[in-house]
């Protein structure tokens, strides 16, 4: 029988920079800050940390953390590769290593000046060798050159048959824009979208506007994870990992899987849904909230209908039912996301979907909360979790 | 460059839009690969596509612009009457003119620097 990582694990910390446009530090720093802010939130000593995750996009080693904030033995290190596809797989891999006695006590981190640092959709460059450069120079040659060409494609496709419109895609944006004005540390605090603001905004590529992309963000995010045993014993209340999976199919390419029959549905987040639910125990109807991956307006409905809280091209209807707002089906991206809140690659949405299950979000909903369910980058290999009550 | 597509750009530079086949089980693929994912053949051949196809769908790229391109650039989805399907750019049009499902026609696109690039043009009569 093979270990099931149902239960056995836990997110006993969350720790966070300030987000900002322009940090004035090194991503080496802001890791550091991070992951010592993990610690004192979990009430553990950096000096416990015997396992490190993060994404291979991100600069900074494991090693020269460990030594920034003073950790010691590291019996596991891993990193995942896709972008913010790797949000949930960092989680996977710590689970696996908690339940399987490789490690005790694992964070993992993004550390990202992703505004005056290196920003996303600068081109590749350097000899085409790499499996991964090959992949781009189908598409670099053709001026598609940011994330928001690669997933427009797709995103056109997608409003085209279900009858999507700019509006619904608004309605996302001012969702999550309002759980924005909540939380301090949000880019959109103190920052009010209206549906005419959306739609005089810029057009970068059609069908998508300034408004239905991320931000590009300066910070940090930590998470860390321990048995479900030892985290009741520590400071915070719990979020329990119910399940977690990452995910990648047929035809799968890095934001440009555009050869599979269907491009109206994400067959990688419906396989996500598949596994996390049946490891879980759990259906959509057991979700109370949940931090969809954000980096485009666009892929918060579709994963609705990927991850069945509705069916096919009705993610829509749902969006214009209020279903994502504070007190709707499903409020999502209560902090306001990558959107409104910041760009950490996703891991500042299971930041909050641990709030949430604590209870002390700044968009926390009235209603009880007692699963949660966050996903990974969207058009990439990705994953998802659902994280639960102690 | 690379071994498993330079073939194809070298099919460009002589004014053709390029398939790859399995010569195993003659199924067409793109983008290329060395491997074929149905047979597992590594042998491979490449046919030339008529270049007709119909636009699967399209973005409207406007900002930011980088040099080197005309905005409004235009990108389609190419469903090849071949059964494959090509990433490209659409020219000879205003963004107005793109809808789904219209049929388009590969022309070659020369750089000034004389790299080519096959790109797509609203078919006549369309």
């Amino acid at each position: 029988m093979p270990i099931s990582l149902k239960n056995e694990t836990a997110i006993a910390g969350i720790g966070l920079t300030e987000f900002s446009k322009n940090s004035g530090v090194s991503e080496l720093s802001l890791a550091a800050q991070c992951i010592k802010a993990a610690c004192d939130d979990a009430g553990v000593s950096p000096s416990e940390i015997d396992g490190l995750v993060t994404y291979t996009l991100d600069s900074t080693d494991e090693i020269e953390v460990a030594r920034a904030v003073g950790a010691a033995d590291l019996s596991f290190f891993s990193r995942i590769n896709y972008g913010g596809g790797a949000a949930v797989g960092t989680i996977a891999q710590a689970a696996m290593a908690v339940a399987t006695g490789q490690a005790t006590t694992v964070v993992c981190y993004r550390a990202m000046n992703g505004r005056s640092g290196k920003r996303m959709g600068q081109g590749v460059s350097g000899d085409i060798s790499s499996s991964d450069l090959i992949h781009w120079s189908w598409y670099m040659p053709y001026g598609m050159l940011i994330p928001g060409s690669w997933i427009a494609l797709i995103a056109n496709k997608y409003m085209h048959k279900y009858g999507v419109t700019r509006e619904d895609l608004g309605r996302v944006a001012i969702s999550q824009r309002n759980h924005a004005l909540r939380n301090p540390r949000a880019y959109g605090y103190g920052k009010p979208l209206t549906m005419d603001d959306y739609l005089q905004s810029k057009q970068i590529a059609e069908p998508l506007c300034l408004y239905d992309f991320c931000q590009e963000t300066d910070g940090g995010c930590a998470i860390l994870i321990t048995s479900a045993e030892r985290a009741r014993d520590l400071k915070q209340k719990p979020a329990v990992i119910r399940g977690v999976t990452q995910a990648s199919t047929r035809g799968q390419e890095q934001m440009t899987s555009y050869y599979r029959e269907e491009l109206e549905s994400l067959p990688e987040m419906e396989m996500a849904a598949q596994r996390v639910y049946a490891m879980a125990g759990l259906g959509p109807d057991d979700i109370d909230a949940a931090c969809l991956y954000d980096a485009f307006t666009s892929e918060i409905i579709m994963q609705l209908e990927s991850f069945g809280f509705c069916g096919r091209g009705e993610g829509k209807d749902l969006v214009r039912d209020g279903a994502l707002d504070i007190d709707g089906r499903l409020p999502n991206n209560t902090h306001g996301g990558l959107i409104s809140e910041g760009y950490i690659h996703g891991m500042n949405n299971i930041a909050e979907g641990v709030r949430l299950i604590r209870g002390d979000s700044t968009g926390q909903p009235l209603k009880a909360v007692d699963h949660v369910l966050v996903s990974s980058g969207v058009g990439v290999p990705t994953g998802a979790m659902i994280l639960g009550q102690a | 460059m690379g071994l498993d597509n330079a073939w194809w750009w070298q099919m460009a530079e002589d004014d053709k839009l390029g398939i790859q086949r399995c010569v195993g089980c003659q199924t067409l693929r793109h983008p290329p690969r060395p491997m074929c994912g149905h047979c597992n053949s590594l042998q491979w051949d490449a046919v030339e596509a008529s270049g007709k196809g119909v636009i699967c769908s399209y973005t409207i790229l406007r900002h930011p612009q980088f040099p080197g391109y005309d905005y409004p650039l235009i990108i389609v989805l190419v469903d090849l009457e071949e059964g494959t399907r090509i990433t490209s750019q659409l020219v000879g049009c205003s963004p107005q003119e793109v809808d789904f499902d219209l049929p388009v026609q590969m022309r070659i696109h020369q750089d000034p620097d004389g790299f080519k690039l096959p790109v797509f043009e609203l078919a006549g009569g369309a």
